[in-house]
């Protein structure tokens, strides 16, 4: 194993583009639903590398196009796919990088995340009713980016992800649910983008995350289990929005992301040896960019998009 | 993917794995095809049920079987032909678990069968499948959310469930769901006061006793330290609210420039802060919980508004200015300020429970318009240099500036305490035998029993108890920063609490930081100087709210909040610090007589990541609207999308005096200009005079 060494953002870079021409094999099939999801973790690492023009905006538009249910207005995870919110919010994201969200009936898509918001302002993932407040983070983040969180009720909405809120400062996925990196990612975030930060005890949050460190400097998503690099963005993108994140050794995890590279083959894997995927290359890319490594784009913690993306969103003269 | 290993592909194995996906993508593509064309046969089902036991995450097969059981369900009237097609569904699932235990899809596929109550559930098979999953994997955190839909599902009452938490956490003490679950379970019966559950002392000693067997067994397993510092805040945490400082303090009296009262430079601009600091934060204050009486003739629609960085509905510290400006007076004229909270059912803390300790104070200020010296005086007209001051003492008298306003909290004990004392004493006892061992967790847990055993204490007697308690916590502290380096950061954050606490719980030893600076023609300013002190944030601001100039130069500061309760602040020297952002500033902006900043050497411009852009108010989170001010920079061809945080922050304060310079933004262009258009009464910048 030994030392990581550099970020091979060449090596990851290829494998991301490469990753297109092997959507025949087995490992390919079994996430083909959630291709949208790849192809905004996947697009995201290569523009925080600085190479997002590796690839021709017009072809993934179009592809992201024929994902799109004109009569619900959601998005499925792939051509043919039935429509759900953690595929709309995907397809929203990628047309945030290319500044293309005009290619959108954007009142459509935000009518049919509003439309899944349920009477104790939680959220449902589809029309089968499922309920998750990484369900409601999307519907923020989503009618956030597209400028309409004005059709939901935001105020339930923030206290049902109150209600989630656990004894240790941590959030479940529904009322009594056991506090996880993952879903407190979505749940600060969602806090963190509708201004509800103060429902958060930063102090035992923050120690409850930056005690996922650890000892080989990854991070856990919950106490007594392994380290893995997705968590890296889960916790770290957390403990920025509450403004803990010094709390962690930071040259330790870069390490240990690094560490995790294929140096050969590009990509990076949840463990040190294991085999890599493009979800764990998102997550460890866009991990070392909170930790501010050298070449790699800054990322936004509570929109899960490159800063300068997001500025422009909010800041940009003809809004 | 999770735990698969990295190895080159063996041709040999290629042709399988050639053969296995042919297998899946035709699955794949006839499903949905299926699914398209609305065929729900038996045979199309298979299929479904196929492709689910391999790939369980197949989300719209799962979305297809729905459908095919409602369109299908509508055709049987039997009993039992439609418990048979709801156990081929239940079947489908425990496939599909099999193969990933972790399956949304799976888990919520079952809910759903469930929730259409079609047919009586079988509990037994419900609880079996669960006991054999919790086996396997007793954090599936799948399995606990759903055990807790089941229970509710049937009614199980929660005192049942509370025991099944006990069986799975002696099978294993290291089960961080169970005492999850158990702390859930145990919250709910408090509220409810269930038979058994009155007395939240008893259940808390007991658990207290349970979670430290479990503590002794294996302190280095994290599982029981979260439930014990979970315990530990239910039985340190006041029982209700109370007020602990304001300003102006009891019996004060304020002028604007006499030396024998309290200088208070907000009245040259007609405006008196009323500042009330309670020891939680709280919600609803108003002009009908918190009455005013004056003298002079007070607006009927006072607004008391909570003065915090996330602007919340809670806080600990809540401000009210006071429009004094419009008073007719030809002469010295003095006005009297009665405050008082009664019982109130409005002002409410986070946990709920409301106001009942009454508190009366009252003070005195002074207005004349002939007082026109003082009136054309800018204070801060000259540049302010930090080095020069003088010693406390030598000009006022000390009991007038500071110490006084602690006395709104003496006569103020809880019967409560007793048992809390004692419990917490106990669990001191118990932890200091352990702490030798080198476990971090019990020095830290050590460490936070002995401030809260010190807050506790110190409530309603003297501040000075506290000190023994931090100087024992400190010790822990600087422990904790050599055993645990990684989160050495944390550790100086909760030991910079500590320091503060200890400096200014003390009178005596404190008086040594303060002194008074002298202005030329005005009143001197109460100043206080905590430089090199190795503070990294700031505790304990409701001991400084009659502060008016402060120096926290050479520290390590990089966060400020609490800043914003010293509504009296004049002057600022926060020079040689780590600053990082102006969003970090946030607290400095709602200080309305803050005239003189020192940034110099900070972080400013430095980072990339800004760990305060969501918590002040910013575009991103919709706390600011469009901004007046981003129009005005435009115009100044300022980049808004780059300076929109020092915008913000520079169009809500009003400062004279600045220094930015030793802070990576002053390279950048344009800066310069945003400062002077926003700031147009800057005097100084850097040294130099404006204009
Ligand atoms: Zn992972």
């Amino acid at each position: 194993m030994g030392d990581g060494g550099e970020l091979a953002a060449e090596k990851h870079v290829r494998y991301i583009v490469t990753v297109e021409k092997r959507k025949d094999s087995f490992e390919s099939l079994v996430m083909e639903h959630i291709r949208l999801n790849g192809a905004y973790w996947g697009l995201t690492t290569l523009d925080l590398l600085h190479k997002l023009r590796a690839v021709e905006a017009d072809e993934v538009i179009e592809w992201i196009m024929s994902c799109y249910h004109p009569e619900s207005g959601g998005f499925g995870g792939n051509v043919g796919h039935d429509a759900h919110v953690l595929y709309t919010l995907s397809a929203v994201q990628v047309l945030c990088l290319f500044d293309r969200l005009d290619a959108l009936d954007v009142d459509k898509v935000a009518d049919y995340i509003a439309g899944l918001q349920n009477e104790d302002g939680s959220f449902s993932g589809d029309i089968w009713g499922e309920v998750d407040t990484r369900f409601s983070y999307i519907a923020i983040c989503t009618l956030s980016l597209l400028h309409r969180l004005e059709k939901i009720n935001v105020q339930k909405a923030v206290d049902y992800i109150v209600s989630c809120k656990n004894l240790d400062g941590g959030f479940g996925a529904m009322p009594g649910g056991e506090s996880h990196a993952g879903q407190i990612f979505c749940c600060v975030g969602a806090l963190a983008i509708t201004g509800s930060l103060h429902h958060i005890d930063r102090d035992l949050l923050g120690w409850w995350l930056c005690e996922r460190q650890c000892k080989e400097g990854g991070l856990n998503g919950r106490p007594e289990k392994l380290a893995d690099v997705c968590y890296s963005w889960w916790v770290l993108s957390s403990l920025i929005m509450i403004d803990r994140v010094h709390w962690i050794d930071k040259d330790k995890l870069a390490k240990f992301i690094l560490n995790c590279q294929d140096k050969e083959n590009g990509g990076i894997s949840d463990r040190p040896d294991n085999a890599v995927d493009i979800y764990h290359t998102y997550f460890g890319v866009a991990g070392l960019s909170l930790m501010e490594y050298p070449g790699v784009k800054p990322m936004d913690p509570a929109y899960a998009l490159p800063l300068d993306v997001v500025n422009r969103i909010f800041l940009r003269k003809e809004h | 993917m999770h735990g698969r290993p990295r190895r080159p592909d063996k041709p040999e194995d290629a042709a399988a794995a050639e053969a296995k996906a042919a297998k899946l993508r035709d699955l794949q593509a006839q499903v949905l095809h299926n699914h398209h064309s609305r065929t729900y046969t038996k045979e199309a089902l298979g299929l479904s049920f196929k492709l689910l036991e391999i790939n369980p995450e197949a989300y719209t097969a799962w979305n297809y079987r729905k459908l095919a059981f409602q369109h299908n369900i509508g055709e049987l009237s039997e009993p039992e032909a439609i418990k048979s097609a709801i156990d081929d569904e239940l079947r489908v699932v425990e496939v599909a678990l099999r193969q990933n235990p972790k399956s949304y899809g799976a888990w919520y596929h079952r809910k759903w069968l469930l929730n259409q109550k079609l047919a009586p559930v079988d509990f037994k098979r419900e609880f079996g499948l669960l006991d054999k999953l919790l086996k396997v994997d007793a954090r599936n955190f799948h399995g606990w959310n759903y055990r807790r839909f089941l229970a509710r599902f049937m009614g199980v009452p929660e005192e049942e469930e509370l025991k099944y938490t006990i069986d799975k956490i002696s099978d294993n003490f290291s089960n961080y769901s169970a005492w999850h679950n158990r702390s859930i379970l145990l919250s709910n019966l408090l509220i409810k006061q269930s038979k058994g559950f009155e007395s939240k002392q008893k259940i808390f000693s007991e658990e207290f006793e349970l979670v430290t067997q479990a503590l002794f067994t294996d302190p280095s397993d994290q599982s029981g330290w979260f439930y014990h510092l979970w315990l530990l805040a239910q039985t340190s945490s006041p029982e209700n609210p109370q007020l602990i400082a304001s300003w102006p303090s009891n019996g004060s009296n304020l002028s604007l420039s006499s030396l024998s009262s309290i200088c208070c430079y907000s009245l040259k601009e007609g405006i008196l802060p009323i500042v009330l600091y309670f020891n939680e934060p709280v919600k609803g204050l108003s002009s009908s919980s918190v009455s005013l009486n004056s003298d002079l003739v007070v607006s009927k629609n006072i607004q008391w508004r909570p003065l915090s960085v996330t602007d919340s509905g809670h806080s600990n510290c809540w401000v009210t200015y006071l429009e004094v400006s419009n008073l007719e007076c030809n002469s010295l004229q003095q006005f009297s300020v009665e405050v008082s909270i009664t019982n109130s059912d409005e002002i409410v803390s986070r946990s709920g429970s409301n106001y009942n300790c009454p508190v009366h104070f009252s003070f005195t200020f002074e207005l004349s318009n002939n007082d026109s010296t003082a009136k054309d005086i800018d204070p801060i007209h000259e540049l302010i240099s930090w080095d020069f001051s003088e010693p406390l003492l030598s000009h006022v008298n000390p009991s007038c500036i500071c110490f006084e306003q602690l006395k709104i909290t003496t006569s103020l004990v809880h019967k409560e305490s007793n048992w809390h004392l004692e419990r917490l004493s106990d669990e001191i006892d118990l932890f200091r035998e352990l702490h030798d061992d080198n476990s971090k967790f019990a020095k830290l847990t050590l460490a936070r029993l002995l401030l809260a055993c010190a807050a506790i204490k110190s409530r309603g007697s003297s501040l000075v108890e506290r000190k023994g308690y931090c100087e024992e916590s400190l010790g822990l502290f600087n422990d904790l920063i050599d055993l645990d380096p990684s989160h050495k950061r944390y550790y100086e954050d909760e030991r910079s609490l500590v320091l503060m606490d200890q400096l200014t719980c003390d009178m005596e030893a404190f008086k040594k930081y303060c002194s008074v600076k002298a202005l030329p023609k005005l009143a001197p300013l109460n100043h206080v100087q905590l430089c090199r002190l190795s503070l990294t944030r700031i505790g304990f601001a409701e001991r400084l709210l009659w502060v008016q100039m402060l120096d926290l130069s050479h520290n390590n500061l990089r966060s400020i909040e609490g800043l914003e309760a010293l509504q009296q602040l004049v002057c600022l020297n926060l020079g040689n610090n780590q600053i990082s952002s102006f969003t970090a500033l946030e607290p400095l902006t709602k200080i309305i007589s803050l005239k003189v900043l020192d940034l110099s050497c900070n972080e400013i411009g430095t980072h990339p990541i800004d760990t305060t852009r969501y918590i002040c108010p910013s575009p991103f989170s919709h706390r600011v609207e469009a901004c007046e001010a981003f129009e005005e920079c435009r115009k100044k061809n300022i980049n808004v999308e780059e300076f929109w945080d020092a915008i913000l922050f520079f169009k809500h304060v009003n400062l004279v005096q600045l220094c930015l310079e030793g802070n990576a933004v002053t390279n950048k262009e344009n800066l310069r200009t945003l400062v002077v258009t926003l700031n147009p009464s800057l005097k100084w910048f850097d040294g130099k005079f404006v204009h």
